[in-house]
């Protein structure tokens, strides 16, 4: 298979200096060390080493990306499952460290990975927002400030002063997706767009996006359908188990993608 | 565009090529996550009072309710030549309760957080800082039945009572860094926490809680001195029993154990942290 590579090496490393780069992937490689059969005890462990009997299988989630994207671009990455989109999101959102290569992220970053992070369902949805909130890495008067705001965009109402079990998944949702983009930020990560809330909803959460990206927000999106991807992206990542099987306009990318027959 | 607030509004850049010190960095960054620890603690104070009519006052009445069985046992059972013996007792007893507590709590909290470490970015020291701050709070209203004992075992309260915050906030720097360092090794073999847990109930029968330190025989008591548990205990117990200070040696000992423990168990933590997100 032929392998489409926009950039090369030296390319990018003269866009790690370009200032609207807001994020570099530089030879980034994420290596999971899994042992053949899980060890989960420290007793299993000790036992195990003194007999000599631990193999561990090294697995490469990454191997040697390089990705560039630059503020106001949308990049979407596409692929299998278990070819490391996941895992790239992870690196960009600093969760996880590269095995090897170089991260550089520029600017805020909201992470819209898992809407409503640490939501807890005996508080109310007010202490929510703030629980919320905080986890993103916001001050209580940075919430304050943006509370009225958020409990609008979310369409809660008087709903907001009540325990979070008692809503149902799409308020919980809505106001998920309320606070993590109540802030503006230099770079969006975005885990399958929009399993979120009604229809109408849905339409509102695309509008804020697209609003973000007016002003220049960089927007990462793993996501498995197709459609989404070459509408709302100007390029796109194909990862196949861990490398870049391809990158280029996302219309391209997708339509090749598209093509490469099933196999197991 | 306007940067969000509370943030500096020059770009901040996170390089993995150019990282600070990880003890440093997780410092730096768990004060500019400081509200989150607050909302952290207030959740778990929130959710352990707000739907149990009990609420604070099982907080006020399980070290009373421990001090009634363990002071029959003890008073009756085997007699030790101390005075006042309740409140040397409950004194012991709600010190080692936050300690154990407290320095479990954080590498729970700290495995709680896991599935959500690995979603977002979080500086992992929030949960253990969380864990010793509500446990702080529940130190801190137990020390209401431990005064009122030591009242109406009539004792006079005086200026000595000031020494108690001392011996709390060692107490807690002790736990966390102990908690930190269970943390670090639970972050690969969970079972650890198991294994604390018989630990530190041997670690309680070794230290002078139920009884006096003077039933060791005199050759041996030096060996007290190795328990650093022991100094920071007496740091607390010594104002509320005796009405005095303890000595500037035992006062010595449990700064340098607690700061010294606490000091070692961020760095190796600190160090160490970022792997949990391959712990999946």
């Amino acid at each position: 298979m032929r392998r489409a590579r926009t950039k090369s090496p030296t390319g990018s490393r003269n866009l790690s200096l370009a200032s609207d780069a807001r994020i570099v992937l530089q030879d980034v490689s994420v290596r999971y060390s899994v042992p053949h059969e899980r060890i989960a005890s420290f007793k299993e462990y000790a036992i195990r080493r003194l007999q000599r009997r631990i193999v561990f299988e090294d697995f490469w989630a990454l191997k040697g990306i390089n990705l560039t994207v630059a503020a106001g671009e949308s990049v979407g990455v596409v692929g299998r499952n278990g070819a490391g989109k996941s895992t790239l999101l992870r690196v960009v959102a600093r969760v996880l460290r590269p095995t090897a290569g170089r991260v550089i992220v520029r600017g805020n970053v909201a992470p819209l990975l898992e809407v409503g992070a640490g939501f807890h369902h005996e508080l109310t949805g007010r202490e929510n927002v703030f629980l919320n909130g905080t986890l993103l890495g916001h001050t209580r008067s940075d919430i304050e400030e943006r509370f009225a705001e958020i409990v609008a965009f979310a369409e809660l109402g008087d709903f907001i002063d009540s325990p979070l079990r008692t809503y149902s998944s799409g308020m919980a949702a809505r106001l998920g997706f309320a606070v993590a983009t109540a802030w503006e930020a230099e770079l969006l990560l975005v885990d399958e767009l929009l399993a979120v809330g009604d229809e109408a909803f849905q339409e509102k959460c695309l509008d804020r996006i697209d609003a973000l990206r007016r002003r220049k927000v960089a927007l990462l999106l793993v996501s498995h359908d197709l459609a989404v991807v070459s509408r709302t992206c100007d390029r796109a990542v194909w990862l196949d188990r861990g490398t870049v099987g391809a990158v280029g306009a996302a219309a391209e990318v997708v339509a090749r993608y598209r093509l490469m027959p099933v196999t197991t | 565009m306007k940067a969000v607030a509370g943030h500096s509004s020059a770009l901040s850049v996170y390089d993995t090529a150019n990282l600070p010190p990880p003890s440093w960095e997780e410092l730096v960054q768990l004060w500019r996550y400081r509200d989150l620890v607050a909302q952290l603690i207030s959740r778990d104070l929130k959710t352990r009072y707000k739907r149990s009519i009990l609420g604070v006052t099982w907080t006020l009445l399980n070290p009373l309710g421990m001090l009634a069985v363990l002071s029959l046992v003890f008073s009756n059972l085997f007699r030790f030549d101390l005075p006042n013996y309740p409140v040397y007792l409950l004194a012991g007893i709600v010190f080692w309760t936050f300690f154990a507590q407290t320095s479990t709590a954080v590498t729970n909290h700290l495995l709680w957080g896991g599935t959500l470490l690995t979603r977002i970015y979080v500086p992992r020291s929030v949960f253990a800082l969380s864990a010793t701050g509500t446990g702080l709070i529940n130190f801190a209203i137990s020390l209401i039945p431990l005064l009122a004992i030591a009242v109406l075992e009539g004792s006079r309260p005086d200026f000595s009572v000031l020494w108690l915050p001392l011996g709390m906030l060692f107490a807690a720097a002790f736990a966390l860094g102990i908690g930190l360092l269970l943390s670090s090794v639970a972050l690969e073999f969970p079972d650890v926490i198991d294994m604390y847990q018989i630990a530190i109930s041997a670690w309680y029968f070794l230290t002078p809680i139920l009884y006096p330190q003077q039933i060791f025989p005199e050759s041996y008591r030096w060996a007290l001195n190795l328990n650093p548990a022991y100094h920071i205990l007496e740091v607390f117990r010594h104002p509320i029993y005796w009405g005095s200070a303890a000595g500037p040696l035992t006062i010595l000992a449990a700064s340098v154990s607690a700061v010294g423990t606490l000091v070692i168990g961020w760095i190796v933590f600190a160090t160490r942290a970022h792997q949990i997100a391959y712990r999946v």
